[in-house]
Order: C-alpha cells, then sequence, then structure tokens
C-alpha cells in the first residue's frame, strides 16, 4: 500500500456569507458533510459524482481554494487546513490543478511561453530564462505539442492541445499531487483518449498522485486505481476500481454504473432499473 | 422507399466564411417512418448543420450547394418561409441541446406549452392547458401543475429537458429532430430521457432523428445510425450490425477510443495515423471528383 500524501479528515465546507450590517444571516447551505479521503503517494483516486455532490468543492477544499468549515487537510504529514496564503505558497509547486475549460484557465493575453515560463522562475526551478525555456521545451515534447508552440496564443490552440497546454504547466513544475477537475468533459472521444493517454503515462512516469474529478465513470475506470463516489456532500462508497465495478455495496453505486451507455445493443437497458430509480429519487 | 418519413438526398453545403470549404458532401440518409435514427460524428462533422437544414435555421455563413430534403412528397429546401411554418412544430419538431437556453427565461412554462397548442393544433387556451398539464403527465412530471406555473429557472435541468420533450411530442408531429438532447444531463438523468424519448416515439409512431456524438446513447435508443466524418457519411446501417461489425475504419476509431468501464483495458486508443491519412486521402478524393466538371 502506498503511503499517504494528502489525507483529509471530517471536511465540511458550507458557502454563504455571515450575517452583515445589511444582510439577515441565512442558514448557509453546507455543500461537504464531513468527507474523509485520502490520495496515497504516486496513487490515481477518481471521484466521481452528480452535479452537485459536492465533488468540485471536495478538491477546491483538498487544494485549499476553499477554507472548510471543518475538518482537516494533511499533505505529506503537515496540517495544511489552516495556512494563510504566504504559508500555503510553497505548497502550490507540489500540489497543482489542471482546469475543466482551458479556454478560460489559460491568459488569452500571454504567449503559452509565458504562461509556462513564469511559473518556472516563481517558484525557483530554473536559474535564468534559457534553463526555463530548456524545462518548456522539454515538457512540449512530452505532452506531444511541437516547440514554436510557445509562441501561440490559447486561442490559436485546439481543445485538445490546450488541455494538453493545462497538463504540461501543472506537470513542469514536477508537483507529487496533480487535482485534475473534469478535464475531458468538453473534448471529442479520439481527443479525450489521446489526453487521458497522456495523463496516465505521466502519473506512471513521475510518480504523481492524482485526484481525477469526473462524472463518467468509464474514464475513471480506464486511468484510476480507486474510486471515490460522492452523493449529496457524502462519499457513498470507496474502493478499489476493480472491486467498486465489479460488485459495489452502494445501491447508487450499482446505479451510477447501470445507467451508463455502453455502446453495445441492449434491448433490455432502457427500462431495466426504472422502478429503483424512481425509489432512489423520491 | 416507401417506409421513409424523411429523406435527405445528396446534402452539400460550404461556408462561406471559410474559402468555401465543404460542410457537407453530399450527405444521403433516410429516416424511416417509426424509426429513431442516430446521427453521429465528432465536432465539426456537420451533424448540426443537417438538423439546422432540415429546421430552415442554417446560419448565413452556410451555403446549401446541392441535394433536397424530402418529407411528405415536397422538398424542405424550396418550400417559402410561409410554407416551412406550416411545417414546423405540427410536422417537425426539436428537441433541442441546452434545456436551460432553450426557454424563455421571462414566460412560465405554461405560457411556452400553450403557445404551440393554439398556433399549431388550434386549441383554445383551455383545452391547451388541459392538454399541457396532461402532457406533463405523460412525461413523468409529479406535479404538472407546479410545474406549469413555474419559470424555467425554478426548474432542475432534467425537468427542462422533460419540458421540451413534452411541447415537441405534444404537437404529435410525424418527426422529431432531437439535437443532443442529453449532453448536458447526468447519466440517471440522461437514462430517464432517453427512455422517455424511446417510449414516446413508440406510443405515438414518431420518427427521430437523433444527433449525438455518443456512440452509447445512439446504441441504447436508435434503431439504425449513420455516422459522418468531416461532413461525408462514412458508414449506414442496422444499429446491431454496425456496432457489432464496424465495417469502416473510422468507425472502428471512435469505438476503440471510447473508454469502457466494462473493458479498462481496452478504449482510449488513439486513431492509428494511417487511419487518419486514409480519411484525408478519402475526402480529399471526393472533392477532388465532385469538383470535376460534368463532361471534363
Amino acid at each position: 500500500m502506498a503511503k499517504d500524501l494528502l489525507v483529509a479528515r471530517g471536511l465540511v465546507v458550507a458557502y454563504g456569507r455571515p450575517a452583515g450590517q445589511y444582510t439577515r444571516r441565512r442558514a448557509s447551505p453546507v455543500v461537504l458533510h464531513g468527507v474523509d479521503i485520502c490520495v496515497g503517494k504516486g496513487e490515481t483516486v477518481g471521484i466521481v459524482g452528480e452535479s452537485g455532490s459536492g465533488k468540485t468543492t471536495l478538491g477546491r477544499a483538498l487544494l485549499g481554494l476553499v477554507r472548510p468549515t471543518a475538518g482537516s487537510v494533511v499533505f505529506d504529514g503537515s496540517d495544511i487546513t489552516a495556512l494563510d496564503e504566504q504559508a500555503r505558497r510553497p505548497l502550490r509547486r507540489r500540489m497543482q490543478m489542471i482546469f475543466q475549460e482551458p479556454m478560460s484557465s489559460l491568459n488569452p493575453r500571454h504567449t503559452i511561453g509565458r504562461i509556462l515560463i513564469e511559473p518556472i522562475l516563481l517558484h525557483g526551478l530554473a536559474s535564468d530564462r534559457a534553463a526555463a525555456r530548456a524545462l518548456v521545451h522539454g515538457v512540449l515534447d512530452r505532452v506531444g505539442l511541437p516547440r514554436d508552440t510557445v509562441n501561440r496564443y490559447s486561442f490559436e490552440l485546439s481543445g485538445g492541445q490546450r488541455q494538453r497546454v493545462g497538463i504540461a504547466r501543472a506537470v513542469v513544475l514536477r508537483p507529487d499531487f496533480v487535482l485534475a477537475d473534469e478535464i475531458v468533459s468538453g473534448l471529442d472521444v479520439s481527443t479525450q483518449a489521446q489526453v487521458l493517454r497522456l495523463l496516465k503515462q505521466l502519473t506512471g512516469e513521475m510518480h504523481l498522485a492524482l485526484a481525477f474529478i469526473s462524472h463518467d465513470l468509464s474514464v475513471i475506470r480506464s486511468i484510476c486505481q480507486r474510486v471515490v463516489v460522492m452523493r449529496e456532500g457524502r462519499v457513498v462508497e470507496e474502493g478499489p476500481c476493480e472491486r467498486v465495478f465489479a460488485a459495489p455495496l452502494s445501491a447508487y453505486t450499482r446505479m451510477l454504473i447501470d445507467a451508463i451507455p455502453l455502446p453495445t445493443v441492449d434491448p433490455g437497458w432502457l427500462t431495466r432499473g426504472a422502478a429503483a430509480e424512481v425509489a432512489a429519487t423520491a | 422507399m416507401s417506409g421513409s418519413r424523411l429523406a435527405v438526398e445528396a446534402l452539400s453545403a460550404i461556408s462561406l466564411r471559410d474559402g468555401n470549404r465543404p460542410i457537407l458532401r453530399r450527405v444521403s440518409l433516410a429516416v424511416d417512418t417509426g424509426e429513431v435514427h442516430g446521427l453521429v460524428g465528432e465536432s465539426g462533422a456537420g451533424k448540426s448543420t443537417i438538423a439546422r437544414a432540415i429546421l430552415g435555421i442554417i446560419p448565413s455563413q452556410v451555403k446549401i450547394t446541392g441535394g433536397r430534403i424530402g418529407f411528405e412528397g415536397r422538398d424542405l429546401l424550396t418550400l417559402s418561409p410561409k410554407e416551412l411554418r406550416a411545417v414546423l412544430g405540427r410536422d417537425i419538431a426539436l428537441v433541442p441541446q441546452d434545456p436551460s437556453t432553450a426557454l424563455n427565461p421571462a414566460r412560465r412554462i405554461d405560457a411556452l406549452m400553450t403557445d404551440g397548442l393554439r398556433l399549431k393544433r388550434g386549441l383554445s387556451m383551455k383545452d391547451a392547458r388541459l392538454r399541457a398539464h396532461a402532457l406533463l403527465d405523460e412525461v413523468q412530471i409529479r406535479d404538472p401543475e407546479r410545474v406549469l406555473g413555474s419559470y424555467p429557472h425554478q426548474l432542475s435541468g432534467g425537468m427542462r429537458q422533460r419540458v421540451l420533450i413534452a411541447a415537441a411530442f405534444g404537437l404529435e408531429p410525424k418527426l422529431v429532430i432531437a439535437d443532443e438532447p442529453t449532453t448536458a444531463l447526468d447519466v440517471t438523468v440522461q437514462k430517464q430521457i432517453l427512455r422517455l424519448i424511446r417510449a414516446l416515439q413508440e406510443r405515438h409512431g414518431t420518427s427521430v432523428l437523433f444527433v449525438s456524438h455518443d456512440l452509447g446513447a445512439v446504441a441504447k435508443i436508435c434503431d439504425r445510425l449513420t455516422v459522418l466524418y468531416m461532413g461525408k457519411v462514412m458508414e449506414q446501417g442496422a444499429t446491431a450490425e454496425v456496432l457489432a461489425a464496424p465495417r469502416h475504419p473510422y468507425t472502428r476509431a471512435l469505438l476503440a477510443a471510447n473508454p469502457r468501464y466494462d473493458r479498462p483495458d481496452t478504449g482510449l486508443e488513439p486513431t492509428p495515423p494511417e487511419v487518419i491519412a486514409a480519411l484525408r486521402a478519402e475526402i480529399a478524393a471526393f472533392d477532388v471528383s465532385s469538383e470535376a466538371p460534368p463532361d471534363g
């Protein structure tokens, strides 16, 4: 069993504002109700759930982008729950994120070269621009983008290329942990296959721990070792993919798996489980 | 074929904005009476252009350069806007992709649903409202009165899509164009919506053109399918046959790229370079042959 890298215990997140001068305090909606999750060193963990399940909030709380109301996040042995921005900065290199929308997460006014070089210099991974540029060339080769991509802007690239830039930007810092939030949901299947394949290879080569948030269980099965199933802010099931997919313990997991349309003809599929769904949503 | 409800024949289109680039290359497909026909392809394949051409809402930068769209013995492409308006809604209805933008946010569901029933079916306001109530019942909305009195933003995505399906099928059209109707929905909701479309279609004998990028959804709901790539038909046939034994390398590549939870060691196959090269060559050869003057 891999050593734990990131361990969250009892995470509670509630959004909303406390009462102000002109506002009455409203009951803030609780998005996470005490979530435990752990990601081992070099382990790939899928976080699956439907909209509103809290999977994105969980990811953001792990990275400290959302402050939990209760609970703790421990990264590589040290508690990072209450760290302020200043104290968190050295950790940022080690905990990276790949975003859902590469179009809105890459600054349209910066060249790809600038987007990749700046964090390298900021974190002191290269002594000068020339050395940083060499790192950028290396990572572009690795993610399968031509080196002259450095002179282009994000809007000149295709969706798949932009997502490769997103991956390059995260892994060039040699992080220990990467959070990927729905990074292939907008891509065509053939592009999705390439991006997922790349990510799978990189996590293996770099011994990178990955939390992979997705609504798509087939995608999770294809690249993750373990899966965490979320529903309405709680973990309903977790375990190795092999076991969860073969014999889910929770009826909700079973329903999620059964709802995936496989590209095979199965005349009974449409009507199967109709009663269970009605019962589950009632 | 006499059973064809909709017959798209050799439909060609170019993009005026993009150097007259072809976007549809002599596409032919027939949707039979009472059939759900899948139109599958990746982005840019031209599936939406075909749907829009049928509905007469081709954007200004796209020009139809040839072919016809046969429906009830007429060519939809030759109809005047007035004639087309008489067909749309009444005989051909649309279930749009994004249920959140397809409904006017300033109008309540009852107003949105009764419009079509009054204008296309000639019902009185009172009868239209009763009918709308019954239609929402039919799409398994538990509290139709509450939904009728709601604004779109007060409903979930799945509920909105049910309302749109009820509105489309409620006009008892002969053909429903479903343009990626489940892409914005969660899987469990998607399954319910697919089930609903199939059930309504069977009950009313409606023909459905089901536009999708998802071979999985198509496999579960379509009788036959057409696979499109760069505006050209790659493969056509009964869903069971195409999926069990795809003949075109592109169809095989699409299936191989699809991750499957039941086969974790397959899927995620990148399209082999020789397949991409062969596809490009096929498209280029087609363009050359269709540009050649008839007698030269």
